[in-house]
């Protein structure tokens, strides 16, 4: 029955040896501010929210360190990710001629053309900011970006219409177009959006059918 | 802290307000005064909700280990169709992510038995309709009908993900996360898990008493779970894969059969390793796939896993996955080169599959122009990832004319650029860069001529030849400015560096050769995208030193070329790094202890080019076309002209007089137009040292013409050879002399 022979068990090691198993897992989500491509480089990239799901064990520090260092730590990682996603998003832009205003949908009933939204991804290497190799996956929507921290290995194809289907509920329950909308100050709702869609970081098969479903038990729980 | 606690396990705080206290409290994370507990926890989603705090918190007081505990106490304690079951895998899968080991044999055996329920079990009706009365509201429930498949209809099989309907059941939502799940768990329960990564060895003893338990095992006799779900699992991928060949009615459900065919392929893939039973029945199904997805360029992404797979197990099934892999390679970067997801996941597909080449690696390394089509068009994100992946793609059969192609990687750009624009528009939208309309080289691009050499910098596999781009790059010059192609040229000296340190660990002396005359050539011949040429330039001529450094006997060997580039050097403006890098070469190589062939001869033509070149960057004078020469360039060949004399003293005299008209110069009281004060003070002082040295010619061979025990150390600390002693003694001698002469 076993027809392989030592060098497959090695390679078996070598592609398998990642610490982590794979499997659909997100590690973070972000929404951050992105400046136009062509303005100055006035003011700073800034998260507006970011969840990070489950916590990397912290690195190996023989000193005695506090949960505050951990804490800042992790914020320092996100920023980091946030800066380089928009960095992308720009470069990206640039090179395709467009500004992001490009999106700009003709009234505020119809929806944001979010397939032809921006999206890319980029690898982080082991250390740079994270403990593991990371992937990103990102999004660009007129001024905001929205980015998956995921594992090395993972179904980008399925982290890339996570990501348009997060952003497509948050642009409308939120009403993140209008410019009264406080993203800052409505955290309660992403949170709710979060944990059906992308429950524990979970990235989850959902046909058309099962994501109404969702939004629906969703506006039901969390009346606008 | 004490208040968000009790809030958020007080049973009748309503959603809301029970998300916006976990939100804190993990903002919050990790904190040390956290102290949760499970007692008042009541519903599945309050759990949920506590885990996700305590999951936040690091890992220092296990507290993963607690949550996964718990979660299963509630998973054994639940019917199989309780409710509300939904909110807590997640919680489990997170639970096996972070911290495998703390889940038990029959923990495990538990959950690998739900998991075969939901997953092949399922409802096939759909679910009713959740509504509370309401007017209308019939007094007899409606028959909810079966589910259907993507296209609208009757489904004809087990309910997967891909299944639809108006509502759901419970179990058909855990079939949905369970899914989800899936490949990770398996990855966790299989022979191999994660948390023995040396248990190699002892993984094929233990495959094979499994399987020789299932082969002995009777009907009868239930199979363990985990087999079990490998079998259902097994049955789920076959069906999405005959599921996803249908015509799905809405766009994200054609999106998700991609994502499913995916999943499907590295699912197959795990149950592969873990067991080769399976393998020959997945193989004729992914052959048929893979035969369906040639055709289909919106789905060409599904086959980079299924390359994948065979690459994996080709081998072991004695399969020739050459076929896949040549159709990968030479079509798939060619017409989806545009697609920044496809390009990062191709890359990272070559680079995570770089121990399963084997002797497909040829492949590989010849369809480099392919490769380089990706990273030319999107090269921000993938130029990290190509660094990594150079030193496999680099040959020595292919290293001259990969050289090239980096060298043209911005004109590469434009090209592609050019070729999305003339060919017949297939996507609504424009792919290429929409600042730039109507470039003028869009129709003399047309013509033949440049059509041959276009196709040359198209080409989908290394051609064994090299052809002079020189036309095309004025033919695209009205592309330069174009942003794609400004990036394309930042990312291109890093590019090189890195082919370089690559070379260098095999390149032998023929070669090493042939790569400095590509240097040589091409220094002029470069795409002329702004500040390309310079950046480089300055790659280029610290390689050079490098190269030289290697393999010092090509000084010798490439004599006539060296001499010529010297020669033809008619204005040092944007070669002064060359330059210097060339004479730096000749003046530390060019010797008979480097290469025994070096003649007086060739030396002395080398002492007359340089010293020509000199006079002429010295005595002309600087206008706007002919910026100053740098005094770096000055002070480097006035040393070398100084070491090849030493070499061949015949020329002493003439450096000497050169020398002393150089300081003369540097001197003059006039304000120079040629060059600062600080400027002039350095070749003045330079000239006078090397005059110095000059005045004792054994000493200045000694000096400047070092044999090659310099690199010991115990060269520099014996007294009697140190190079700082026989300076300063020279030093003093020298003074004394001037001294002792009148005037």
């Amino acid at each position: 029955m076993w027809t392989c022979s030592q060098p497959i068990v090695q390679r078996r090691q070598l592609v398998m040896g990642q610490k982590c198993p794979p499997g659909a897992m997100v590690h973070a989500f972000l929404i951050h501010t992105l400046r136009a491509p062509q303005a100055q480089d006035t003011g700073l990239c800034r998260v507006l929210y970011s969840c990070v799901f489950g916590a990397e064990n912290s690195p190996d520090d023989p000193r005695p360190h506090g949960a505050e260092r951990d804490r800042l730590l992790r914020k320092e990682q996100i920023l980091a990710v946030a800066r380089q996603v928009e960095s992308m998003c720009r470069l990206q832009q640039q090179a395709s001629g467009r500004t992001l205003m490009d999106l700009q949908p003709q009234s505020s009933d119809e929806p944001v053309p979010l397939h032809e939204a921006p999206l890319g991804a980029f690898r982080l290497a082991a250390g740079d900011p994270f403990q593991e190799p990371r992937t990103v996956v990102w999004l660009g929507v007129l001024s905001l970006g929205f980015a998956l921290v995921l594992d090395a290995h993972e179904n980008l194809l399925l982290a890339e219409g996570t990501l348009r289907l997060l952003a497509r509920l948050l642009l409308d329950h939120l009403r993140l177009l209008t410019p009264s909308t406080n993203l800052l100050l409505r955290a309660d709702r992403i949170e709710g959006i979060l944990a059906r869609f992308l429950p524990h970081g979970q990235l989850l098969f959902l046909n058309d059918q099962f994501v109404q479903g969702l939004e629906k038990e969703f506006s039901a729980a969390w009346p606008r | 802290m004490d208040l968000l606690q009790t809030t958020l396990c007080s049973p009748k705080c309503p959603e809301q307000l029970q998300f916006l206290c976990a939100a804190i409290l993990r903002e919050r994370s990790p904190a040390d005064s956290l102290s949760l507990s499970w007692d008042h926890v009541q519903s599945s989603q309050q759990l949920s909700l506590v885990a996700s705090v305590l999951l936040a918190q690091g890992d220092k007081k296990e507290e993963v280990r607690s949550v996964g505990q718990h979660a299963f106490r509630v998973l054994e304690s639940r019917q199989p169709e309780g409710p509300s079951l939904r909110h807590l895998l997640p919680v489990l899968s997170k639970v096996t992510h972070l911290a495998p080991h703390t889940l038990h044999e029959d923990q495990t055996n538990l959950l690998s038995k739900r998991l075969v329920e939901w997953l092949r079990y399922a409802s096939v009706q759909q679910g009713v309709a959740h509504t509370s009365g309401g007017f209308f509201s019939t007094p007899r429930a409606r028959q909810p009908g079966p589910v259907t498949e993507v296209d609208g209809a009757v489904a004809t099989d087990f309910f997967t993900v891909l299944s639809t309907g108006q509502h759901f059941t419970e179990d058909q939502w855990l079939n949905v996360q369970a899914f989800s799940m899936l490949r990770a768990w398996l990855v966790h329960s299989g022979p191999q898990g994660p948390s023995a990564p040396d248990a190699g060895d002892r993984s094929e003893p233990e495959g094979s008493t499994l399987s020789v338990l299932s082969a002995a095992s009777t009907a009868s006799r239930l199979r363990p779970p985990r087999e079990r779900l490998r079998d259902k699992a097994f049955e789920y991928c076959q069906r999405l894969v005959e599921q996803s060949t249908r015509r799905a009615l809405r766009r994200g459900d054609a999106d998700l059969q991609k994502a499913c065919l995916v999943e499907a392929v590295l699912v197959l893939d795990t149950l592969c390793r873990q067991d080769p039973s399976f393998l020959y029945r997945t193989l004729s199904c992914l052959k048929a796939l893979h035969v369906r997805l040639c055709g289909d360029p919106a789905r060409a992404r599904a086959l980079l896993p299924i390359a994948q797979f065979f690459l994996s197990h080709g081998e072991a099934a004695a399969v020739d996955s050459e076929a896949i892999l040549q159709h990968l390679f030479t079509r798939v970067p060619c017409e989806l080169f545009h697609s920044p997801m496809l390009a990062f996941e191709f890359v990272r597909f070559c680079g995570d599959s770089l121990p399963l080449f084997g002797r497909n690696l040829d492949i590989l390394k010849r369809s480099f122009p392919n490769l380089f089509k990706l990273l030319a068009w999107n090269s921000p994100p993938l130029t990290s990832e190509f660094v990594a992946l150079l030193p496999w793609l680099v040959d020595a059969s292919t290293a001259v004319e990969m050289l090239h192609a980096l060298l043209d990687l911005p004109c590469l750009t434009a090209a592609l650029d050019l070729q999305l624009r003339l060919s017949p528009a297939a996507s609504e939208r424009p792919l290429w860069d929409t600042s730039l309309r109507n470039p003028s080289c869009l129709e003399a691009s047309r013509d033949p001529e440049f059509q041959a050499l276009l196709q040359h910098l198209l080409r989908a596999k290394a051609s064994g030849t090299v052809q002079r781009l020189a036309p095309l790059h004025q033919l695209l010059q009205p592309m330069t400015s174009c942003a794609r192609v400004v990036q394309c040229a930042e990312a291109v000296p890093t590019l090189l560096q890195a082919f370089f340190s690559a070379v260098s660990q095999f390149a032998d002396g023929a070669l090493t050769n042939q790569l400095v005359l590509v240097l040589l050539e091409r220094r002029d011949s470069l795409y002329q995208v702004p500040q390309y040429e310079a950046r480089v330039h300055r790659v280029l001529s610290s390689q050079l030193l490098a190269l030289c450094a290697l393999h010092p006997s090509l000084v010798v060997d490439l004599a006539k070329e060296l001499l010529e580039f010297v020669g033809s050097v008619s204005s040092v403006h944007s070669r002064e790094a060359m330059l210097a890098a060339v004479a730096w070469a000749v003046g530390e190589y060019l010797s008979v202890s480097w290469d025994r062939r070096c003649t007086v001869e060739q030396i002395t033509r080398f002492f007359e080019a340089l010293e020509a070149l000199l006079f002429e960057v010295t005595q002309s004078r600087p206008s706007a076309a002919l910026p100053k020469c740098p005094p770096q360039v000055i002070a480097v060949l006035m040393t070398t002209l100084t070491k090849l004399a030493s070499r061949s003293q015949d020329l002493i005299p003439r450096v000497s007089l050169f020398l002393s008209k150089m300081r003369t110069l540097a001197q003059s009281p006039a304000p120079s137009p040629v060059h600062g004060e600080e400027d002039a003070g350095a070749i003045c002082t330079r000239a006078t040292e090397l005059l110095t040295l000059l005045k004792m010619p054994s000493v200045a061979q000694f000096v400047l013409t070092p044999s090659a025990e310099v690199s010991e150390p115990r060269y520099h600390r014996d007294a009697n050879t140190a190079l700082p002693l026989a300076l300063r003694t020279v030093s003093r001698l020298v003074e004394k002399e001037a001294g002792l002469l009148p005037g």
